[in-house]
């Protein structure tokens, strides 16, 4: 496959990706090297993984970091309730020692978290772990070694080798520098908010009911949107989600109420302060420019 | 520049051309090794490597690890392979774009030697210095070097060794915050049940062996913004040293330079060698000792670096005199925004020490409601009786 095919495979599943995204992915899967992408948030980051899961016709492995995360949540734990009572349970009956503790300790008492599933499936997945940027630096140092051998050490069970390869995209919002080390063992892309033919076209893909030119106005009007000095720069989602509004209160023409234009605004401007940053003067003006 | 590059007959094939292509970005300060040439060639083979564009993307995706160097890739890649067969020692030493201008290689429009010369690309007048602050980018070498000042001059090692040890001490005592959650412990104060019962397995159910659990120290983060205008040259010494000391104590400050313009100085100060740091930094303090812009510096600050950087964990220590040039109001502004991120601000002004100053400069009044503490700083010691004060914080 090339990167080209790839391109349009992920566009029919809705995706539209920028050709330099498109052959950092197309390398990824080629070299089986982890892909990192950055980028603002609402740039959809996320969104890969999912698409291409689906175009891979995978599962989708996803791991949230957050503060704190440790290796339990992260990679194993064992089920110690089921243990318990297991061991209750033996004694009733007066199993030995040494095979209840064979048993206790097997596989099926295992709990498997995302990074132990991901490698132990039949065929390769997706993992996507996303914002690695929350969690803490041990927690990225572990990661790297169970991205660079694929294999994981249970002491008691010995070391679990990965069956199959997963396909692993990392995301970060760059809310901390990630180590050098995790850097060097990616590919790397950073996504920046679509040009106006790309988000066109995304808009055209998830909202094919939208007409030609109110989707056209639309596009614009976030893409001016962007220019203005906000706190919360409206993403890709925000802008389906406006789209998807003014179909709802069927708005033909984005220029010709600015009364309610002004109120579906509330889909795109996330702080207050940005709300009273563009009023209603101002979202006509920029409907007017976009039109 | 759009032509391929020729290269040398004797030349080794490809992969001697993408090796040195891997050490044409190490030169320009791309963190890139042999593994990444490796990477390289297996990239290139997966794509149509004759069509550039591709080759591009490619090598693009392999090589590059952050925004900035995003950002600088294509100048990088043209001045290798679409060089018109000459490959150039140099493209942009620096992220920053400003230096761009003087780095066109070797030779000017005139052919001559820019080391020799200057004058075949100043303006006619040598027009005075304020002036030159800022004015777009015909404004040539000679002026811009009598603007730049080494601060290597200004710092001594020893100051560097002492500024750290104040910046340590500062830095524990912001640190002792706790965090709400708790975590296993040796010497923890409450029991840690999931572990305990997890570790009775081994003697039947029985919990012979209390484990424990604690609130750990959650350290926080101190962002420093120095201001080096005119005004503040004197104090500038202190400051940087202390600048670099804070770095060196604590991996994880983030420290700016300002004046006109915002520097993010950082990258430049974890060098391990503490002078080679000022060097670097010298380097990015392009117009240290200018006009000064507080609030449009503060201002870029909140917009871009703070919502990276700055949490409800972070301490923003400003050293500025309070003396601005812009608009008052805009202080206000990119302070009262920054509080919202939940961050502390501190503003340590060297004028304060004075025995009777006000807080009379626009900027400074402008900032005074939104701050969490305001004092005086003008030498190691003053920073180092701070301690005490920050503990409160």
């Amino acid at each position: 496959m090339i990167w080209t095919d790839l391109q349009t495979a992920l566009s029919r599943e809705g995706y539209v990706a920028s050709d330099d995204l498109a052959v950092a992915l197309q390398l990824a899967l080629a070299l089986e090297r982890p892909l990192l992408l950055e980028g603002a948030a609402g740039v959809g980051k996320t969104e890969i993984a999912r698409t291409l899961s689906a175009v891979k016709n995978t599962k989708l492995i996803r791991l949230q970091c957050y503060e704190g995360l440790d290796a339990a949540q992260a990679i194993y734990e064992w089920n110690y309730q089921r243990q318990l009572l297991s061991i209750r349970a033996a004694a009733e009956d007066g199993e030995t020692g040494a095979s209840v503790e064979a048993r206790i300790f097997s596989r099926d008492f295992l709990m498997e978290r995302p990074l132990l599933a991901a490698i132990t499936q039949e065929t390769p997945p997706v993992l996507l772990i996303d914002e690695i940027d929350r969690a803490d630096e041990e927690f990225e140092a572990y990661l790297l070694e169970v991205l660079s051998d694929f294999q994981v050490s249970v002491p008691e069970l010995g070391t679990i080798i990965a069956t199959s390869k997963p396909i692993v995209i990392l995301t970060s919002n760059s809310t901390r520098d990630l180590s050098d080390a995790l850097r060097r063992r990616c590919l790397y892309n950073y996504v920046e908010y679509p040009d106006r033919a790309t988000e066109l076209a995304i808009l055209k893909a998830r909202c094919p009911e939208v007409e030609a030119r109110l989707a056209e106005q639309v596009v614009g009007f976030i893409q001016k949107l962007r220019e203005e000095e906000l706190e919360k720069t409206p993403g890709i989602a925000e802008m389906l989600d406006f789209a998807a509004a003014l179909m709802g209160l069927g708005i033909a023409d984005l220029t010709e109420n600015p009364a309610v234009l002004h109120s579906t605004l509330t889909t795109l401007l996330k702080t207050q302060s940005d709300q009273a940053h563009i009023t209603p003067e101002v979202a006509g003006r920029i409907a007017g420019k976009a039109a | 520049m759009t032509r391929a590059t020729k290269f040398a007959a004797r030349d080794s094939g490809p992969s001697a051309r993408v090796a040195g292509f891997i050490a044409h970005l190490r030169e320009n300060g791309l963190r890139v090794g042999v593994a990444e040439a490796h990477v390289a060639l297996s990239a290139l083979s997966e794509v149509n490597a004759i069509r550039a564009d591709e080759a591009r993307r490619a090598l693009r995706a392999v090589c590059i690890g952050c925004k900035e160097e995003s950002e600088r890739f294509d100048d990088l890649f043209n001045s290798y392979w679409m060089d018109m067969g000459r490959v150039r020692n140099k493209v942009v030493p620096t992220p920053s774009n400003s230096f761009s201008d003087d780095v066109h290689s070797s030779r000017d429009a005139q052919g001559q030697d820019v080391g020799a010369s200057g004058d075949a690309t100043a303006p006619d007048s040598g027009g005075d210095l304020a002036k030159s602050e800022g004015t777009g980018k015909l404004i040539a070498t000679k002026q811009r070097n009598l603007n730049r000042r080494d601060l290597r001059d200004l710092v001594r090692p020893e100051e560097i060794a002492e500024a750290e040890e104040v910046a340590r001490r500062i830095g524990a005592s912001l640190r002792e915050r706790r965090s709400r959650r708790r975590i296993a412990a040796r010497k923890g104060d409450r029991i840690h049940f999931r572990k305990t019962i997890r570790r009775s397995l081994a003697t039947g159910g029985e919990p012979l062996r209390l484990l424990r659990k604690a609130r750990p120290d959650r350290s926080r983060k101190i962002v420093a913004l120095c201001d080096v205008s005119g005004s503040m040259s004197v104090y500038a010494q202190v400051f940087l040293a202390f600048l670099a000391g804070l770095m060196r104590a604590d991996k994880d400050t983030d420290a700016y330079l300002f004046h006109t313009r915002l520097v993010r100085i950082t990258e430049a100060l974890r060098d391990k060698d503490s002078m080679r740091a000022i060097g670097r930094m010298s380097l990015m303090a392009d117009g240290f000792g200018g006009g000064s812009k507080i609030g449009p510096s503060l201002q870029r600050f909140t917009d871009s670096y703070a919502r990276r950087f700055v949490n409800g964990r972070s301490v923003v220590m400003i050293l500025s005199d309070g003396y601005d040039t812009s608009d008052p109001a805009l202080v206000g502004n990119a302070l009262e925004k920054l509080r919202k991120r939940g961050c502390k601000v501190i503003w340590l002004n060297p004028l304060k020490g004075w025995s009777d100053y006000t807080p009379v400069a626009a900027g400074m009044a402008a900032a005074l409601p939104h701050l969490d503490m305001f004092k005086a700083a003008n030498t190691l010691g003053d920073l180092a009786a701070l301690e005490t004060e920050l503990v409160r914080l």
